[in-house]
């Protein structure tokens, strides 16, 4: 039989957004609530100097965001419903399975990147290189937020772990490390230990490309080289590693 | 027309859970059919295991299989092309209907979304759910629930199709309107089902195998089963009035001034003349399933 791959990612979206969003519209609102919370407080308390690094934090939040939602909706689906278990007795193929959720996710944050777009296009100046540049930086930590969502779901046994595993990735991949605000407020010897997150050099690209930062050519490079190999690495991971069938 | 069979060949399979839990100790067992496989068992004797591990759910701690050639263990893609699987705690999404249920299941597996929604509606035309086609999962009653998840894979084109406890929860008529629809798929299919409705198992499955913790006790047709058990005969006389002492073969009082008989052929012809010859009402019938399971669990067999 001839699949339609077209077909099997759409499935995803509609169980995993469109049926969802149709439902419950007010997850809506709580997608969207929380990285605009974080902008406006940033925004407020620096007296609108760091708006421009608040406003691509918010886009990296969303990006993230994706991710822990990812892990938190298939852990549902796997240990609720047990519906990852009639997908893996099917044609269906983790990779298919997987991006027709991380699509999913993408159409469910579509009202939170419209809102934030419209944001930036309003208050940060940037050019169309810097566009470009920020676009291929979201869409690169986007990867590697929903890498590392499908790899924990495997995992996972139970949503109540997959929450705690949200709860536990949001702050460190979003709060904590300088993703709102400049690296540069971290003092010295702590300041290293902001190294460790990707979401780091995903902001520093960004706050580079919306001139709020100055970073060297080679700088740059150096943080692409480091975002896109952790991407690559928790790609590989998640294929590799990640449990299709338990053990 | 003749179709061509599904191969099963178990070897040797077994299954340690974590916490040393010995789900499957050993199982063995080969065919090469189509139509229906029973599979029966106590609680916990190891049937969703063996069948998550067929259905390349979970690997097994040792031992292997193939289906159609393919090993279960490093050849997932060519038997996930022809396998579909209803789990026994699988739960229709609440907020989907039935519909939209089984059309995206069919999407998954490739079918375009208005092929998918025809035979969505086909296959619960056919099990009477038409009218609960574009309800909501979370006001049908139990057993329509889970009507709708054994449907998505009856829809698929899947020739192998795993179903734990298909019937669990659905009325005498919806069993039957099942029983209905698996008979006419099963000519071209293999449906290894599990069930603890030993009726059902009996009137479904061309193929039986029962489990006891963790091992296949018995496994062939129903006639194979009998010949496995010490006595395969089961006469009832209609008399209290009858001396039982002496009769090899288990004796049971039943209620309605009844005797029960379990015995062997040889002795139920003697039985059977001594009954004429006193003018005794009784009757002779081969044993069902019931008997069978509880004997060959009980480990009350012939010995060979
Ligand atoms: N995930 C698990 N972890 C540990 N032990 C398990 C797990 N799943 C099942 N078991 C154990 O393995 C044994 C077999 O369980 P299994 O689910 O295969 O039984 P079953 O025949 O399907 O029973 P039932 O008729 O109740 O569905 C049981 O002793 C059970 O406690
Ligand atoms: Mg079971």
């Amino acid at each position: 039989m001839n699949r339609n791959v077209g077909s099997q990612v759409y499935a995803s979206v509609l169980v995993n957004s469109i049926y969802a969003m149709l439902n419950y519209p007010v997850t809506l609102i709580s997608t969207l609530l929380a990285p605009l919370s974080i902008l406006a407080v940033v925004t407020f308390a620096s007296h609108g100097t760091l708006l421009p690094v608040a406003a691509e934090g918010a886009l990296i939040m969303n990006m993230v965001s994706s991710g822990t939602s990812l892990q938190g909706d298939l852990s549902h689906l796997k240990n609720d419903m047990r519906l990852q278990d009639m997908i893996v007795s099917s044609p269906t193929g983790p990779g298919v399975y997987v991006f027709g959720m991380a699509i999913s996710e993408i159409v469910y944050s579509i009202p939170t990147l419209i809102v934030l777009l419209i944001f930036n296009v309003l208050f940060v100046r940037t050019t169309p290189l810097g566009a470009i540049v920020i676009f291929l930086d979201m869409a690169t930590i986007f990867t590697f937020s929903i890498s590392l969502g499908f790899l924990l779901s495997t995992f996972s046994s139970d949503i109540v772990q997959s929450w705690a595993f949200s709860g536990i990735l949001s702050p460190i991949l979003t709060t904590i490390p300088p993703v709102y605000y400049p690296i540069s407020y971290i003092p010295l010897p702590y300041r290293y230990l902001a190294y460790v997150s990707p979401t780091t050099y995903a902001a520093q690209i960004a706050q580079n490309a919306v001139g709020f930062t100055t970073l060297s050519l080679g700088t740059v490079v150096l943080y692409w080289i480091i975002l896109l190999s952790i991407t690559a690495l928790f790609g590989y991971l998640a294929m590799k590693r990640s449990r299709w069938r338990d053990v | 027309m003749r179709y061509p069979c599904v191969q099963i060949s178990v070897s040797h399979i077994s299954k340690t859970y974590a916490g040393n839990v010995l789900a499957l100790d050993d199982v063995n067992f080969s065919f090469n059919h189509n139509g229906i496989f029973s599979l029966i068992g106590k609680n916990g004797a190891g049937k969703t295991t063996l069948i998550r591990i067929l259905s390349t759910q979970l690997l097994p701690s040792s031992g292997g299989a193939t289906i159609n050639g393919f090993d279960i263990l490093n050849q997932t893609r060519e038997i996930r092309e022809i396998i579909a699987a209803v789990p026994q705690e699988a739960r229709a999404v609440p907020w989907m209907t039935p519909l939209q249920t089984i059309t995206s299941y069919l999407m998954w597996r490739g079918y375009t979304h208005s092929d998918s929604r025809e035979m969505g509606k086909n296959v619960l035309r056919t099990l009477g759910m038409e009218e609960q086609e574009d309800k909501k999962n979370r006001n049908l009653s139990g057993g329509q629930k889970r009507k709708v998840l054994v449907a998505t894979a009856l829809a698929s084109e899947a020739t192998l199709i795993f179903m734990d406890e298909p019937t669990t929860g659905l009325d005498f008529i919806s069993r039957k309107e099942l029983w209905n629809l698996l008979a006419s798929l099963k000519r071209d299919r293999l449906i290894i089902l599990t069930t603890h409705y030993l009726e059902e198992a009996e009137t479904l499955g061309d193929l039986i195998g029962i489990m006891s913790e963790g091992n296949m006790v018995g496994f062939g047709s129903l006639g194979d089963l009998r010949k496995r058990v010490r006595y395969p005969l089961s006469i009832k006389i209609f008399s209290e009035d009858f001396d039982t002492s002496g009769i090899k073969g288990e004796v049971q009082k039943t209620a309605q001034n009844s005797i029960q008989i379990y015995t062997g052929e040889g002795e139920a012809y003697e039985l059977a003349e001594t009954l004429l010859s006193r003018h005794l009402k009784f009757t002779v019938q081969e044993i069902n399933l019931n008997t069978i399971f509880e004997s060959l669990v009980r480990g009350d067999e012939l010995n060979e």
